[in-house]
């Protein structure tokens, strides 16, 4: 696939001017130029260690527009664009696993029209991911081979997105080059309670079966053995169970995690699965994080990486 | 020869990300020396009561340097800042417990502070020692716990339900296993990448982290700016 393939035409471009690295294909000579150059960079990248798995939180959206004096809502719409180029480059290097903070359960603290419009905007781009604006179906998420997955409490959203995003889930359920996750109506506190509801419900289960078979290792076990106060022994749940319960059981943890608009702070997002995960948190405002910033990133995950294996072994 | 020229562009790529990170480290090195010498006029006051629980992540091959842990403990005390988490994945912070606290004048485990930790007078320096195994084990030990108790409450008989888990009685299962700690604002990595090493993540939610670089160059400037920086942060927090 050429790196420059996707038209971003098709994701019905707003006025304000396209900024995003390498996202248009160009006919000047010093544009191949640059073209040639960043192509290069990124085979020579691929020498060093790549990341699987690729987190965002696209952080930087409204100051983008304010920034910019764009109309409300434009940031969101740049933020966009910058998301499909960072899907380009994450394709071409290899990346298998990208995760990307689309909405958080705090978001939904904010002002009912802002809310509205993320949503309207969420639903319009899932569905230019499978259909174009000339209802061509182009299908962009197969032709990228890609997957995708949407994280979170999904009942949480309006009935309109909840299908778009159902659609989406069904018509890319094949693909297995890239796996999207879009968490979406998702923090790790609501990610690890319903992991530990689904384990008790999981284990209730087996002792009902247990039970039922009439055997005694259901509940008369349970009562023999742990009638006496709790202690460090009662593993019923083991870790492997609550791991394999969480909303990102879909995908290894994250190798690198990249906060746009320099704050530091995880803001409940993958913090289960962030253990060994290299933390980078650039300046830039999410609508102008481009080629250059996502090799910049790349390069220091490669710095990073191997001290990271190491720590992961040690377990 | 194309794989050569590759080859040399990458070593090319990360020579120029070492020269910048040597250019960020001189920068800092400098900045903490004016710090230090009280140069920066802004770093001389901090608002110190932002910041109520400071959990500081070391790497464990750094953390048998229990002098430096000390000194650091003693600059935090010397700032004000009085309850802090120490953290290293190995436990090795916590077999020098009894070092740490037989060097500092006036600071007591959490265990033995009754009181929510951050609304404690401020004479003495609550520490508490964490591992990796208080993290994702301790969750785990947490929802055995909250299954056996309904269990319990159901009385291991007849139909048995399903558990609805909220936050408070997760914090109550955390609490039973031995996991007190509050969240901290502010963790402090020590060591050479930022990460936060299985830090507990119930813990971590709208924690600032920030990367200090090993623990063999601690700086008191560098700390002093660490802070200052933190207290000058707004947080939306999703709104």
């Amino acid at each position: 696939m050429d790196f420059f393939m996707v038209n971003p035409r098709h994701f019905k471009i707003s006025d304000i001017a396209l900024i995003n690295d390498g996202c248009e294909q160009t006919n000047g000579v010093f544009e191949k130029l640059i073209y040639l150059i960043k192509k290069c960079v990124l085979h020579a990248l691929s020498i060093g260690p790549i990341p699987i798995h690729v987190a965002f939180i696209m952080d930087g959206n409204r100051r983008y527009a304010k920034k910019n004096n764009l109309v409300e809502g434009s940031g969101y719409k740049a933020g966009f664009f910058s998301l499909i180029s960072m899907l380009n480059l994450c394709y071409e290097l290899g990346v298998r696993y990208v995760t990307i903070f689309a909405f958080s359960i705090d978001n939904f603290k904010r002002c009912p029209e802002e809310t509205r419009f993320l949503m309207d905007l969420m639903k319009e781009k899932i569905e230019s991911l499978i259909m174009d604006e000339n209802n061509e179906s182009i299908n962009i998420a197969n032709r990228f081979g890609m997957r995708v997955h949407f994280v979170g409490d999904l009942k949480l959203l309006d009935k309109p997105l909840r299908l778009a995003a159902k659609r989406i889930m069904e018509a890319t359920v094949n693909n297995s080059r890239v796996v999207l996750s879009i968490c979406v109506a998702y923090n790790s506190t609501l990610e690890i309670l319903h992991s530990l509801e689904e384990c008790c419900e999981e284990k209730c289960d087996e002792i009902r079966v247990l039970d039922e078979s009439g055997s005694g290792y259901g509940l008369i076990k349970i009562r023999r053995d742990y009638l006496k106060e709790y202690d460090d022994s009662m593993c019923l749940i083991n870790l492997e169970d609550v791991e394999r319960n969480m909303y990102m059981a879909i995908a290894p943890c994250p190798n690198i995690l990249i906060r746009t608009s320099g704050e530091n702070r995880l803001s409940n997002f993958l913090l289960w699965q962030s253990t060994f995960c290299y933390l980078y948190s650039p300046f830039v405002l999410w609508p102008d994080f481009g080629f250059w910033h996502f090799v910049w990133a790349i390069l220091n995950y490669q710095r990073s990486c191997f001290y990271l294996d190491k720590k992961r072994k040690q377990l | 020869m194309g794989n050569v020229g590759l080859q040399l562009l990458w070593y090319f790529l990360h020579i120029l990300l070492s020269i910048w990170h040597s250019i960020l480290a001189i920068r800092c090195f400098i900045e903490s020396c004016f710090i230090t010498c009280g140069v920066l006029e802004k770093y001389k006051s901090l608002n110190i009561a932002k910041l109520r629980y400071l959990a500081i992540v070391i790497e464990s091959e750094d953390a048998h340097q229990t002098s430096k842990v000390v000194k650091l403990l003693q600059w935090l005390d010397s700032i004000g800042v009085k309850n802090v988490c120490l953290y290293d994945m190995n436990g090795v912070l916590k077999k020098s417990k009894e070092a740490i606290f037989g060097k500092l004048k006036n600071a007591k485990p959490i265990e033995e502070v009754n009181e929510a930790v951050t609304l404690h007078v401020p004479e003495h320096m609550t520490l508490e020692f964490v591992s990796y195994a208080d993290g994702k084990e301790a969750m785990v030990k947490a929802a055995n716990f909250i299954f056996v108790e309904n269990l319990k409450r159901q009385n291991f008989g007849g139909e048995i339900d399903g558990q609805v888990i909220s936050e408070p009685l997760l914090n109550e299962a955390l609490k039973v296993v031995g996991c007190k700690g509050p969240e901290p604002d502010l963790l402090l990595v020590y060591g050479p990448v930022r990460s936060h090493l299985g830090f507990p993540a119930w813990r971590i939610r709208y924690t600032e982290i920030v990367h200090m670089g090993s623990l063999n160059f601690l700086r008191y400037g560098s700390l002093i700016k660490a802070i200052y920086d933190f207290t000058k942060v707004h947080q939306n927090y999703g709104t």
